[in-house]
């Protein structure tokens, strides 16, 4: 088994929001033109996730899933309501990202001036509602692992946008071929990133190390081990 | 203040009038909401290693924008600005839940592959977009012709994109073999002379290197769209 820690940090580092799955790239692309306003949103980006995927979590195994009800009525235990996941989740991720808006705004106004902008922002960030979905596929045993993993995936989250900012920050003063910049360049430079992100994937998670590790890898990377094995065959 | 202007030349406007293509066309190239606009593009790199996933994926959010759209558009005079978010988000995950249970139904092996990203439909910032934008303030007809203006501007990056991938990538188009088969003992086609596959292709980093280049090749033609930094 996968120990908390070890989801924490491979949601930090090889499972990364951006580089593996692309989650949340349009605000990434969007806002990372100056390391301030990367490192605000960031934050934020942190924030909600920690916040949201474990009320989603609760949401998922006591109301949802098929048995979920079963704490309410022991008739109830072959009603499987996991269609309605989507909208739920959106409701939760909507609802909170608003709540914690006013929160923020009456208790803590500096941090409201740093982040107010960004928030509104944030209900429609992929990144957001991919951690909620991520955590119902990957079916995390308790809820300490299913808050590891969406504090992971938001610090990891935050390490991209605040690099990406600081390399555009100085790629301004390179000789960038004219069509490529901007937006161009900034592709190119996420896919190296992501690249060098890559490396990642060799560290050893569990006791057991990779064999335990392969159920929980998601969709992506079964598709290049299927390319590969097919050729290896 | 669209309202008035629709008033003013109510004669009514032919359907496919010159102002009605334009809103097919333009996101086909100098608007187009993957490389001009940069919205949905977490979907659009994420799911492109097979042409298939790239259609299924094309498909699902042509139907989700079209008949958000449309929805949206009808309903544009009922919902209260203040909480039209969430009345948007509404809409878009009903019809994505649709979407879901239908690939699961009848495309079970495309629905596992796309995995979490048919959800993520749901915050593909293409459709938030076109709601907000242009659906809130326009008539059904025209709301009709931008959805399907954009989702085609849309799918045909990710078919593009998913092309390359995948030839490349696995040597196939569609599943079917171009290159020959690389199995060992059987090979033929150009595996026979030391071809390879270049499994960087399968990999994340370089669907966004693909993207640039089409960027790239798109802005060099079209000086107009270049950026300053």
């Amino acid at each position: 088994m996968e120990s908390t820690l070890d989801i924490f940090v491979k949601a930090i580092f090889s499972e990364n929001m951006i580089f593996a799955y692309f989650l949340g790239m349009c605000s990434y692309l969007a806002v990372s033109k100056t390391v301030k306003t990367a490192v605000g949103l960031g934050a934020a980006v942190i924030f909600v996730l920690t916040v949201t995927v474990p009320v989603n979590y609760l949401l998922e195994n006591y109301l949802l899933k098929e048995g979920a009800l079963e704490w309410l009525n022991p008739e109830w235990s072959e009603i499987d309501l996991s269609f309605l996941s989507f909208i739920m989740f959106i409701a939760v991720v909507a609802s909170i990202v608003q709540l914690v808006e006013m929160l923020v705004e009456k208790f803590a106004p500096a941090l409201y001036g740093a982040l107010g902008i960004f928030l509104p922002l944030i209900a429609v960030n992929c990144s957001i509602l991919g951690g909620a979905l991520f955590m119902q596929e990957r079916q995390y045993s308790t809820i300490l692992d299913a808050t590891a993993f969406s504090i992971g995936s938001g610090i990891g989250w935050f390490i991209a946008i605040v690099a990406i900012a600081a390399i555009r920050e100085k790629i301004r003063y390179s000789n960038v071929p004219a069509p490529l910049r901007g937006l161009g360049i900034t592709f190119i430079l996420t896919g190296l990133m992501g690249i060098a992100f890559m490396a990642f994937m060799g560290i050893k998670y569990g006791k057991d190390g990779d064999k335990e590790d392969k159920g929980t890898k998601t969709t992506q990377i079964e598709l290049v081990d299927e390319t590969l094995t097919a050729k290896i065959d | 203040m669209s309202e008035e202007l629709n008033k003013t030349k109510k004669p009514s406007e032919p359907l496919f009038s010159k102002k009605n293509k334009k809103l097919v066309t333009d996101p086909l190239t100098d608007n187009n909401p993957i490389t001009i606009q940069v919205l949905g593009i977490c979907s659009a790199l994420a799911i492109t290693v097979q042409v298939e996933q790239g259609l299924v994926m094309s498909l699902a959010v042509l139907f989700v924008l079209l008949f958000g759209n449309i929805t949206i558009s009808l309903l544009r005079n009922l919902i209260p600005s203040r909480i039209r978010i969430i009345v948007q988000l509404v809409v878009v995950a009903s019809l994505v839940i649709i979407v879901d249970q239908l690939l699961a139904a009848f495309l079970p092996d495309v629905s596992e592959k796309l995995s979490v990203f048919v959800g993520l439909i749901i915050t593909n910032c293409i459709i938030m977009g076109r709601f907000e934008a242009f659906a809130m303030g326009n008539k059904v007809w025209p709301s009709i012709m931008d959805a399907l203006g954009n989702s085609f501007g849309y799918a045909w990056i990710l078919i593009l994109v998913s092309i390359i991938r995948e030839l490349f990538g696995s040597g196939s188009f569609f599943g079917i073999p171009i290159f020959g088969s690389p199995l060992p003992g059987e090979e033929w086609g150009l595996y026979t002379m030391g071809y390879m596959n270049n499994n960087m292709m399968i990999l994340p980093p370089m669907a966004l290197i693909i993207v640039g280049v089409i960027i790239w090749v798109q802005r060099s033609r079209n000086k107009e769209l270049i950026e300053e930094h």
